[in-house]
């Protein structure tokens, strides 16, 4: 079976950027990539047809094909070092807390070598017990077991001595219970066996071990790695010598181990560098390491009171890193070609189109004018933020529980098949690990399944209706980007007279939001073209571009949910969740918010009073019917998936103005779980009123203003009868009014200062 | 508590003539029953082969362990893959076809 995947590294670029693409084909000697400017989504007969551009360029053509490997699982390694080569005789202790015992073989820590069978290490065997393992060589290996399973999601203190010279070896096995009640019980086993000298220069690693060097990528340092642990580990420490059990306890006291010091190697504190990669060694050898595809961090250790919620307030209760089989941040595949951005390039949305036999794969990129610079008073706003959260968003296909709430059987195609083929392309902050936690952090770095112009009109394929607006319209429009955004602030919306969202710019950083609001304070104009908007808080990694964190803390319609006392960010510390749980409520910033969502069929609105106001009248120019929208490619209307609605407790601004309203919206169409405190049944559109979505406009100081639609399937109805429709009137209208210079007056008293 | 009854008929018939939109509670209910999850049965989906256009009906096993399994059941309309759908999925709660199509 022919198949062909990649990525490039860099989504937002400008003229002089260079963007990097890297391939995996399989089952095709060669595969072809073009270069093409897109223009509009492949959605269907009722659409404008699917014709991207053909852009001229070097890169354009035949190359060889070849399979490049997903390095998945989360670990953390230091370099080999003498301190550690030197071991003779070792104690190796830390509490650990796995969440899959029973899943196979899994390292915990040490420097065991699977390929060479060289090394010592900490590890659970095939039924979740612990082991201390031991080898100079294959044949040379010995081990010692407690023979008794661990149970999932309960700490333990583990340690394991051994000395090569006596050949005694000693292992303790101890839950660690601060409340509930176990039958579990404190295991110690020793024996002697004939240790064999440990002594090599392996990597110590934790929570996988590493299984020799790798011609295709690699994670770290050009290993594979084998055994990947899932659960969390807690300051892990090594002391040279065999330490008996009073010892033990003494390594791991509150006091620390004065009375051991001289002869401690290493004590990694995980709770240092919380917000970056790094692990710091407490220890004389200061043996620093680095994290390896991102677990999760800012996780409570074993030592987590309850009484502490920030992992900042307390990071000594935080000292715990989480571990995942499935974590991947970057794939690390070799660069397959180049494309260079010149001047000749028009800002706009791109793709490299790579094809292999009937197989065809898009990997996206946004071309944005040079910094500073603006060639039209438009830009339209990739949503890549929300993009990139979503991406390979597997759990939607793995049961009927997407059928539910979507009220359709589940569509699915070739290309997200190949979350199925192949499972190391990872997964969405949608899904949860292999072992039930919620994935909080995602990446671009990666082959992914849902960005591109094909395929289910959502995110970035449904915006792309709106680029097709945009070019029915002359293609007058710039495009920039939410990670720009994120990266330069208002600076990067001031040249333009308006701004134009995606369908669902849902997730948004402290910085980004500030930029919003300083763009409309000083005059600027904001077409807000879809639903669920600007809901979640995220944070984005302090380094690494297009990785990003959520934590999906109380309330809010979420596939997880965060763990008690860890809703603050690990990259920034922040209090994670909803906006309106941080003061910054959609309807603030945009008139409306989150109020259902259905998936099953999508209605339309009708016009309000509200629209004859002389404020607003304007924008039906042209327009006699009643009813908007009650149409469109999205299930027949352009209100419906998720829909917002004004709400003056949250923030809509007084003289906000609500032009139309949907209604008749079907029994999928469920109240938002953040506005049912208490269950009452009365949840669906058929008997809640609050359901609908509301078409609102209202003006900002200095002229400017912001409309939004409140509706994702809003644009799926643009581009209706060849653009012949009240949809595409109504906004056009809008647009045209908010890109002209003359200010829209402000409806109230002057603003102090104004 | 709500339980199938292979006596409704006219709840079928409603969900025939109108697989998507507003549907009388008691369809609700019936739809909630036969699209609840179980992580231990096959589920479906529908592959397109011309996007909007046709689609195959697919199985998935459970676990999420392989990709879906084409059927070689093609539709032209979505609605009409709901039915059919609905129809299989009434046969294995009732122990028998529904005596319409």
């Amino acid at each position: 079976m022919t198949r062909i995947m990649g990525y490039c590294d860099r989504w937002s670029v400008r003229p002089g950027d260079t963007v990097n693409f890297m391939v995996s084909c399989i089952g095709a000697e060669s595969y072809a990539a073009e270069i093409v400017r897109l223009k509009q989504p492949e959605a269907g007969p009722l659409a404008t047809p699917f014709e991207p551009e053909p852009v001229a360029s070097d890169v354009n053509g035949r190359y060889a094909g070849r399979e490049q490997a997903l390095p998945i699982g989360s670990l953390a390694v230091v370099t080999g070092h003498p301190c550690l080569e030197r071991l003779e005789a070792a104690t190796l202790v830390a509490y650990v807390m796995p969440t899959t015992p029973s899943k196979g073989r899994q390292a915990l820590f040490g420097n065991w070598c699977e390929a060479s069978r060289t090394g010592f290490g900490l590890e659970l065997d095939e039924q979740g017990s612990l082991v201390l393992r031991l080898g100079a060589g294959r044949g040379t290996e010995v081990t010692l077991a407690t023979g008794e399973p661990m149970r999932a999601w309960r700490w333990y203190r583990v340690a394991g001595t051994f000395d090569s010279q006596s050949g005694r070896m000693a292992i303790w096995q101890e839950p660690v219970s601060r409340h509930g009640f176990d039958l579990d019980r404190p295991i110690a086993r020793s024996a002697e066996r004939g240790c064999p000298s440990t002594r090599s220069m392996n990597p110590l690693t934790f929570a996988a071990w590493q299984n020799g060097e790798t011609a295709g990528p690699s994670a770290w340092g050009g290993l594979q790695f084998a055994q990947h642990f899932n659960g969390r580990i807690d300051r892990p420490r090594i002391v040279e010598g065999a330490l008996d059990h009073a010892g033990i306890a003494e390594l791991m006291g509150e006091t620390g181990p004065a009375a051991i010091e001289h002869e401690l190697v290493a004590a990694w504190d995980f709770s240092l560098d919380i917000g970056g990669e790094a692990i710091i060694d407490t220890g004389p050898n200061r043996l620093h390491g680095t994290i390896v595809n991102l677990p999760t961090r800012a996780v409570h250790g074993h030592n987590w009171t309850g009484c502490i919620n920030d992992w900042t307030q307390a990071p000594e209760q935080y000292g715990a890193i989480h571990f995942h089989d499935d974590d991947i941040v970057d794939a690390c595949w070799t660069v397959d070609f180049s494309f260079e951005v010149t001047s000749a390039q028009r800002s706009g949305v791109y793709a490299a189109k790579l094809t292999a036999g009937d197989f065809v794969f898009w990997v996206p990129f946004f071309v944005s004018p040079p910094k500073g610079e603006a060639r039209s008073k438009v830009a339209f706003i990739a949503s890549t933020a929300t993009y990139t959260v979503y991406l390979n968003n597997k759990g939607r296909f793995l049961s009927s529980a997407t059928e539910v709430y979507q009220g359709r059987v589940t569509v699915m195609d070739e290309i997200d098949s190949l979350l199925f083929e192949y499972p190391a392309m990872g997964l969405s902050t949608y899904d949860r690990h292999s072992d039930g936690t919620g994935v909080a952090y995602a990446s671009r770095h990666r082959p992914v399944h849902n960005f591109r112009p094909t395929g289910r009109h959502w995110n970035f394929n449904l915006d792309l209706c709106i680029i097709d607006w945009l070019e029915h319209l002359g293609g007058d429009y710039d495009v920039i980007t939410e990670e720009q955004l994120h990266e330069e602030g208002m600076g990067l919306l001031a040249p333009y007279n308006v701004v134009i969202t995606g369908s669902h710019p849902e997730y948004d950083s402290l910085d980004m939001l500030d930029a919003f609001q300083a763009y409309l304070r000083r005059g600027g104009r904001l077409m807000y073209m879809g639903g669920n908007g600007f809901y979640w808080r995220i944070a984005h990694h302090p380094t690494r571009d297009g990785v990003i964190e959520v934590r999906r803390a109380e309330g809010g319609v979420r596939a997880w949910d965060a763990l008690p006392g860890e809703y603050h960010h690990s990259f920034t510390g922040e209090y994670g969740g909803l906006w309106r749980r941080n003061s910054r409520a959609p309807q603030k910033l945009v008139g409306v918010g989150f109020i259902s969502q259905g998936f099953d069929k999508c209605s339309y609105y009708r016009r309000t009073d509200a629209a004859a106001d002389p404020r607003a009248a304007w924008m039906f120019d042209g327009i006699e019917d009643e009813l908007i929208g009650d149409f469109g490619i999205l299930q027949g209307g352009a209100a419906g998936l998720e829909i917002d609605a004004v709400d003056a407790r949250l923030g809509t601004p007084p003289h906000a103005l609500v032009v139309a309203q949907s209604e008749n919206h079907s029994n999928t169409y469920e109240v938002v779980a953040e506005e049912v405190l208490i269950p009452h049944g009365a949840t669906d559109a058929i008997i809640n009123p609050e359901i609908h979505a509301d078409i609102t406009f209202f003006e900002t100081p200095n002229g400017g203003a912001v409309w939004s639609t409140g509706s994702i399937a809003f644009a799926g109805s643009l581009g209706w009868n060849g653009f012949d429709n009240n949809v595409a009137r109504l906004t056009t209208n809008v647009l045209r009014r908010f890109a002209a210079e003359e200010p829209l007056p402000w409806p109230g008293r002057p603003e102090a200062g104004a | 508590m709500y339980s199938f009854d292979k006596s409704r008929l006219d709840l079928a018939r409603e969900f025939k003539a109108n697989p998507f939109g507003e549907h009388r509670p008691d369809l609700q209910y019936l739809l909630n029953l036969m699209r609840r999850p179980d992580p231990k049965r096959p589920h479906f989906v529908l592959m397109p082969r011309q996007w909007g256009e046709s689609w195959t009906l697919a199985v998935m096993e459970p676990g999420g362990t392989s990709p879906p399994r084409p059927t070689n059941l093609v539709f032209t309309d979505a609605g009409e893959a709901e039915w059919h759908v609905f129809k299989l999925r009434w046969a294995e709660l009732a122990g028998e076809e529904l005596p319409f199509d």
